[in-house]
């Protein structure tokens, strides 16, 4: 799988483009400011970028503006996001276009390889994966709007963990429980939430997103 | 036309009673007058401290109208320091030191001749115009008879039914002359009123100078509580995290011949750690300067507060630029503080901010349709706001009836630097 990597402190971009590469990832370019960011993004037409927000020269979010205008010209381009503070507004911009293949993640997340590896190909096969953080904050305020009082705690917890981006073996692994105990949670959501149900995962991410963030 | 007429008659009839006020102007400045010449006798001694204060309060008067009738501030001078239990001439020395007091006086002589003519104008159109209008057409005859055969309306001889005609008209061009140009005379009242009444400029310097000791001890004040929470939070939190981290890993590199299963679990325990430790140096920097405050200036900073507020909020940025990062800081943690109370307090469900920067001064207001009944003087947050945005002589009103809805408005003085260009 061919990756481009944009991070602009050589510790961690070092680091990786190691992790990456133990992993089995081609890193076919590891570039460390914004504007050549853009151009390996569509020179190179990877199969997945791995990100930082703050890049030179602005330090300030350049690394999602080169993502945005990526994908603008190449829409559903892969792209996680990587950063040391994440924001809503950020995940609203990066979600904006529906196109999927976008992730959210906290730079920390990088320390758990397992589950940052698993997060690069999840974006990379089209999903949309997003922070626990960015998460938890949506759905404890959808909470004190009284959006979705009507669920058990588990039904939160299985909630949480689908607007993550996690596929069902995924939720029922993190929870403990059998892969046919989260499809019956999950339907009980849509139901007491009045979400359209669909087979597509990532469809399904997105409308259990566009219902939290409403 | 209608309107433009009834703020005319306002006009005219607030004309008349700046000329009212302007006889009182005259007679106590005469009194005050006198009451300086008659010093040497000792008289004065007991008839200048009255006169004085009399003399003051009508200025003030005047002041107040200028500010409500035409919208001129005039700053008032320092209150006369006329202190009954003081001694008779104790206070003589103090008004006689008072510049303020040589200003009033000059005021009570110039005003009532310049001002005189200025504010008696339009009643006197308008008087003269309606007697054309109303009396003469009927009385001519009557009038000319009482005049001996020769009569003048102004500068037109009346003598039949044609010129009395002509005369009429005349008259009812001096009414609408007299009522149109009563609001602009009273605003050049008003300026003119400026000139002779406003503050002395040392006594405005002075002001400003008490004012900016105390916002720059405030903002000192501020700022050094601000450093002592930071130092506590990183002693408390990320710092003593690290401690604990490296004890665990230390145990662990100890465990790992022994017991390499206990030494994985302490491991696992240190990345946890070191992540906690992440996250507590990720909200002190929230706390001190919000990523998307530096990133995208305060439109986009408000936003995300918008995004995370339980209420619904709207937003309308109405700012091409951005702001030096001190002015753009105080300004988003007054917002946060007035989202906050309007969440907990105000029983709201739906919040409006408008943002917008007009003549160096940047203006953010945030209603919301709470209940109202807010207010600023409670509250330890808004208080905190309104001490911070002081230091930018920026200030804060509440207006919130009982029922509401609360209207909250923020002021800042500041510049607004070009908008940043991005480079895609």
């Amino acid at each position: 799988m061919r990756v481009v990597l944009a991070e602009d402190l050589f510790l961690l971009r070092d680091g990786l483009l190691r992790t990456l590469r133990e992993h089995g990832f081609d890193v076919v370019a590891s570039v460390d400011n914004g504007p050549s960011l853009l151009r390996a993004l569509l020179d190179e037409r990877p199969d997945v970028a791995v990100v930082d927000v703050r890049l030179p020269p602005t330090f300030s979010d350049e690394g999602l503006q080169a993502a945005v205008a990526a994908r603008r010209s190449r829409p559903g381009l892969p792209i996680l996001v990587l950063s040391q503070h994440v924001d809503q507004l950020y995940a609203n911009e990066l979600l904006a276009d529906g196109d999927g293949g976008i992730g959210y993640l906290l730079k920390d997340r990088v320390t758990n390889t397992e589950q940052f590896v698993d997060a690069v190909r999840r974006v990379a096969a089209g999903g949309t994966v997003l922070d626990p953080q960015v998460i938890a904050k949506l759905v404890s305020r959808s909470d004190a709007r009284g959006m979705i009082g009507e669920l058990t705690q588990r039904e939160r917890d299985v909630l949480e963990l689908m607007a993550e981006g996690r596929s069902n073996a995924a939720v029922a692994t993190t929870l403990h429980i059998s892969e046919s105990a989260v499809a019956k949670h999950t339907a009980s959501i849509f139901a007491k939430l009045r979400i359209a149900p669909s087979n597509d995962d990532n469809r399904r991410v997105l409308a259990v997103l566009a219902y939290l963030r409403r | 036309m209608t309107p433009l007429v009834s703020r005319g008659w306002v006009a005219s009839w607030r004309c008349v009673r700046l000329g009212c006020l302007m006889i009182a102007e005259a007679a106590v400045g005469t009194v005050v007058g006198l009451a300086l010449l008659l010093l040497p006798t000792g008289i004065g001694f007991s008839l200048l401290p009255p006169a004085a204060t009399a003399l003051r309060s009508l200025s003030d008067r005047s002041r107040a109208l200028a500010t409500s009738w035409s919208g001129t501030e005039i700053n008032p001078p320092d209150p006369l320091a006329v202190d009954p239990v003081t001694r008779r001439r104790t206070q003589v020395g103090a008004i006689l030191t008072d510049e303020g007091f040589w200003r009033d006086l000059l005021w009570s002589a110039l005003d009532p001749i310049v001002g005189g003519v200025l504010v008696c104008l339009p009643p006197t159109l308008i008087v003269h115009g309606a007697f054309g209008v109303l009396v003469q057409p009927f009385l001519w005859r009557q009038i000319i008879e009482a005049n001996g055969g020769d009569w003048w309306y102004t500068f037109m001889p009346v003598t039949d039914t044609a010129t009395m005609l002509a005369a009429l008209a005349l008259g009812a061009g001096f009414l609408v002359t007299g009522v149109l140009l009563a609001p602009a005379l009273l605003r050049l009242h008003s300026r003119w009123s400026r000139v002779l009444l406003a503050a002395p400029r040392s006594t405005e310097l002075a002001r400003r100078v008490a004012w900016l000791t105390d916002t720059r001890s405030d903002a000192l004040g501020t700022q050094a509580a601000e450093l002592r929470r930071i130092e506590r939070d990183l002693h408390d939190g990320a710092q003593a995290r690290l401690v604990a981290m490296g004890m665990t890993l230390d145990s662990a590199t100890r465990l790992f011949a022994v017991d390499p299963d206990a030494a994985y679990r302490l491991l696992v325990e240190a990345r946890e750690t070191s992540n906690r430790a992440l996250d507590d140096l990720r909200n002190l920097v929230r706390g001190i300067h919000p990523p998307v405050l530096a990133d995208r200036g305060l439109g986009d900073a408000v936003r995300s507060l918008a995004l995370d507020c339980v209420l619904d909020v709207h937003i309308e940025s109405r700012l091409a630029g951005r702001f030096a990062p001190p002015v753009e800081s105080a300004a988003y943690f007054a917002v946060n503080e007035v989202l906050t109370n309007a969440a907990k307090h105000s029983g709201a469900r739906e919040v409006r901010i408008v943002l917008e920067h007009d003549g160096g001064v940047l203006r953010i207001t945030v209603t919301d349709d709470g209940h109202g009944g807010a207010d600023s003087s409670l509250g330890t947050g808004l208080r905190g706001v309104r001490r911070r945005l002081a230091t930018f002589d920026g200030a804060l009103r509440v207006h919130s009836p009982m029922g509401g809805p609360t209207i909250v408005t923020m002021e800042l003085m500041c510049a607004l630097s070009s908008p940043k260009t991005s480079s895609f």
